[in-house]
């Protein structure tokens, strides 16, 4: 559109020039910032795109769901508009996230060149002097440019043109070049001779550790993560990376942890350079070591926890710790193993069972109403009859929640039976009104 | 038994335990503050830095809520931070502080088989920044139960392997010999009579079926209090509850 049809229709239009070095100055800092927060492996896709390779990165975020929401919500917390994709190959994940027509797409791995046949020609990174001409000939998917003989189009418009479509359907491969932050500290290795052993890595791996630890401490800082990229003979990129809870320097400490995962590293016919960066670091200040001749002090239980999590994942350890509501369901929030969050005091004369059910499973059982415990019930074909109970304990749907709860109403009961069980039980609804719940009564739980 | 015999057992207790080791790698025991319990135990207590295994009797071999909570109590008094690993996630946190065990004290581990529970167990016993690590398996084999030991007593941790099986046919797994310390099972038993409506405290049968260097007891005793002990029942004296868990155990 040109400019003086744009100002006849908005009045107050401002007009700048792009500014097209300094668009790619900034994505070269958000590539920095998503290195930072995401993957080791990140680079700009210019004009508008960075591209991140996320191989064994995205357990950190819950999967690869998860990173990708995890991103998209942090960019828009920062005023950007992000599409997302993310595909085997570059090219497939570029070709959808700007012609996908949704804002976050993942492709199955392999399914890239059935969600590639319908998108326009434009999405292959193709030089804009080429377009015209192959929108001539009538090409206007990548689908039809595909199943094209290569010959007669490779002559005229030379190999690229076909080198794009191999490297988006992966047939190609396509190195990604990493940024690289310039005040990050770095320590690299260049072998005359490919390396492939595990036990030789494991000690370039340790040599590494103890160069980038010394450059630390010159700094005062404390290294959050480490990457460690093995760049192989055929210029791919492996990449192992730690994550601490807090700062660490230990030389020691982090090379284990960074051998513990050299097992996923392939090092195909050999590894020929080994960079080792911390990509993310804090301040770390020397602590003084109170002498202690008495019995050892026992070693420091955060070194475990990082073990544990970059070995299974972040998700999966975590502190217990209860929030202030009464429904059980809602009654734990999760955090991490370091975080000093203080839960919300739980009053200790209502008891809580051992084990709880996930889904309340219903149970067929007979009570007066409004607040007797039932006398007998079955579940799972069995009978039980109860001895003695203890209840109701009643709680009310959280209807500042959700709108499904509103006058909602529980009245649990502690049930023991005449083997001995103890249960958790409730009835959904209160035994006067209607509009409570249905009667229905289900097991909740199972006491010690 | 005259005075000169039990000398000379009891020094022969000492040559043995010194022969198998025992006395070197477990230097203290935990004692569970029950003369009762105590007694039946070598050197008076829990061995710290060993293996232990509790399961649950009867229904309580698939829940796993009572062996849970003795678990809970015995691991909230080795005083420091405990990690419990799991695979089936319906643990309640909340009720382990009714054990003792409170949220600040334990550290969760929700793994997503049980190689990679074993493979957490051994790594936080070995590590000894611990006090204690609780796991729920179903299968414990002979080789990584002796790993597991291993790695408790070069630490001094304590680990409890709670044993929890998807059914209960499983359970007959039980009866296959483990490295482990003791093992015990926890059945529930009915709940000691309130004077009023309502349901007292828990009680259970525990059954202390292996005891390295100590024997084979029965006890009847009342559920953990929030400091994570447990209690003699009060009322053995009349015999009814100890007859009736003998019947429950013959229909079981």
């Amino acid at each position: 559109m040109p400019v003086a049809k744009a100002e006849s229709l908005f009045a107050d239009l401002v007009i700048m020039d792009a500014d097209l070095r300094g668009d790619e100055v900034g994505l070269e800092k958000l590539a920095i910032w998503a290195l930072r927060l995401y993957s080791p492996i990140v680079a700009t896709d210019t004009p508008d795109g960075l591209v991140l390779d996320i191989q064994g990165a995205a357990h950190l975020y819950g999967g690869e769901a998860g990173l990708i929401s995890d991103v998209i919500a942090r960019l828009a917390d920062l005023g950007i508009t992000a599409y997302a994709a993310l595909a085997d190959t570059w090219g497939a994940a570029h070709a959808l996230a700007r012609f996908g027509q949704k804002t976050t797409r993942i492709v199955e791995p392999g399914g890239q060149s059935d969600a590639l046949l319908k998108l326009p020609i434009a999405a292959l990174r193709l030089p804009a002097e080429m377009m015209p001409d192959l929108l001539l000939l009538g090409l206007d998917t990548i689908g039809e440019l595909a199943a094209k003989p290569r010959a007669p189009l490779t002559q005229s418009f030379g190999p690229k043109l076909f080198r794009r479509v191999d490297q988006a359907f992966g047939r190609l491969a396509e190195p990604i070049e990493p940024v690289e932050s310039p005040e990050l500290i770095s320590v690299q290795r260049i072998f005359a001779e490919p390396i492939g052993a595990p036990e030789t890595l494991e000690k370039y791996t340790r040599r590494l550790t103890d160069m980038i630890c010394d450059r630390m401490e010159e700094a005062g800082l404390g290294s959050r993560r480490l990457d460690l990229h093995y760049t192989r003979v055929d210029n791919r990129i492996e990449t192992i990376f730690v994550a601490t809870a807090k700062p660490v320097r230990d030389p020691k400490r982090l090379g284990r942890l960074l051998c513990d995962k050299i097992e996923t590293v392939d090092p195909g016919w050999g590894v020929d350079k080994m960079t080792l960066t911390a990509a993310f670091v804090e301040p770390l200040v020397p602590k003084q070591v109170v002498a202690q001749y008495s019995a050892p002090p026992r070693p420091d239980v955060e070194e475990l926890w990082d073990t544990i999590t970059n070995r299974y994942g972040r998700e999966s350890l975590y502190r217990a710790v209860s929030v202030a509501t009464d429904i059980p369901e809602r009654a734990v929030k999760r955090t991490s193993p370091t975080s000093t969050e203080v839960g919300s005091k739980r009053n200790a004369s209502y008891r809580r069972p051992q084990r709880i059910y996930r889904r309340p499973e219903p149970i067929l059982a007979l009570a007066a109403l409004p607040d007797h415990p039932p006398r007998a019930f079955t579940w799972r074909g069995q009978r039980y009859s109860v001895l003695c109970a203890d209840g109701p304990e009643r709680v009310r749907g959280e209807w500042w929640r959700n709108d499904n709860e509103k006058g909602k109403v529980r009245d649990y009961f502690i049930l023991e039976v005449d083997n001995g069980e103890r249960f958790w039980a409730f009835r959904a609804g209160d035994g006067q009104h209607e509009g409570t719940g249905s009667l229905k009564w289900y097991l909740h739980g199972k006491f010690d | 038994m005259p005075p000169a015999d039990a000398a000379v057992i009891s020094d022969l207790r000492q040559r043995i335990e010194r022969i198998g080791g025992i006395a070197a790698r477990t230097k203290t025991v935990l004692p569970f503050g029950v003369p009762g319990i105590d007694r039946r135990l070598p050197k008076g207590g829990l061995a710290l830095g060993a293996l232990h295994e509790v399961a649950g009797g009867a229904n309580g071999a698939v829940d796993g809520a009572a062996a849970a909570s003795f678990a809970a109590g015995i691991a909230a008094r080795t005083g420091g931070k405990v990690l419990w690993c799991y695979t089936q996630a319906d643990l309640f946190a909340p009720a382990l502080a009714q054990s003792g065990l409170t949220e600040e004290q334990v550290v969760f581990f929700e793994a997503k088989d049980e190689a990679s529970i074993l493979g957490c167990f051994e790594e936080a016993l070995r590590h000894g920044g611990l006090t204690a690590v609780v796991a729920e398996l179903a299968g414990l084999s002979r080789v990584s139960s002796h790993r597991l030991q291993l790695a408790a007593e070069t630490s001094g941790t304590m680990g409890l392997a709670v044993r929890r099986w998807r059914r209960h046919v499983d359970a007959r797994d039980f009866g296959n010999p483990t490295a482990a310390f003791t093992r015990w099972r926890v059945t529930e038993l009915n709940s000691a009579p309130l004077p009023v409506r309502g349901v007292g405290r828990a009680r259970w049968q525990l059954e202390l079926m292996r005891c390295r260097g100590g024997e084979s007891a029965d006890f009847e005793v009342e559920a953990c209090d929030a400091q994570g002990f447990i209690a003699l029942s009060s009322d053995l004296a009349d015999g009814s509850a100890a007859t009736e868990a003998w019947r429950h155990r013959a229909a079981s």
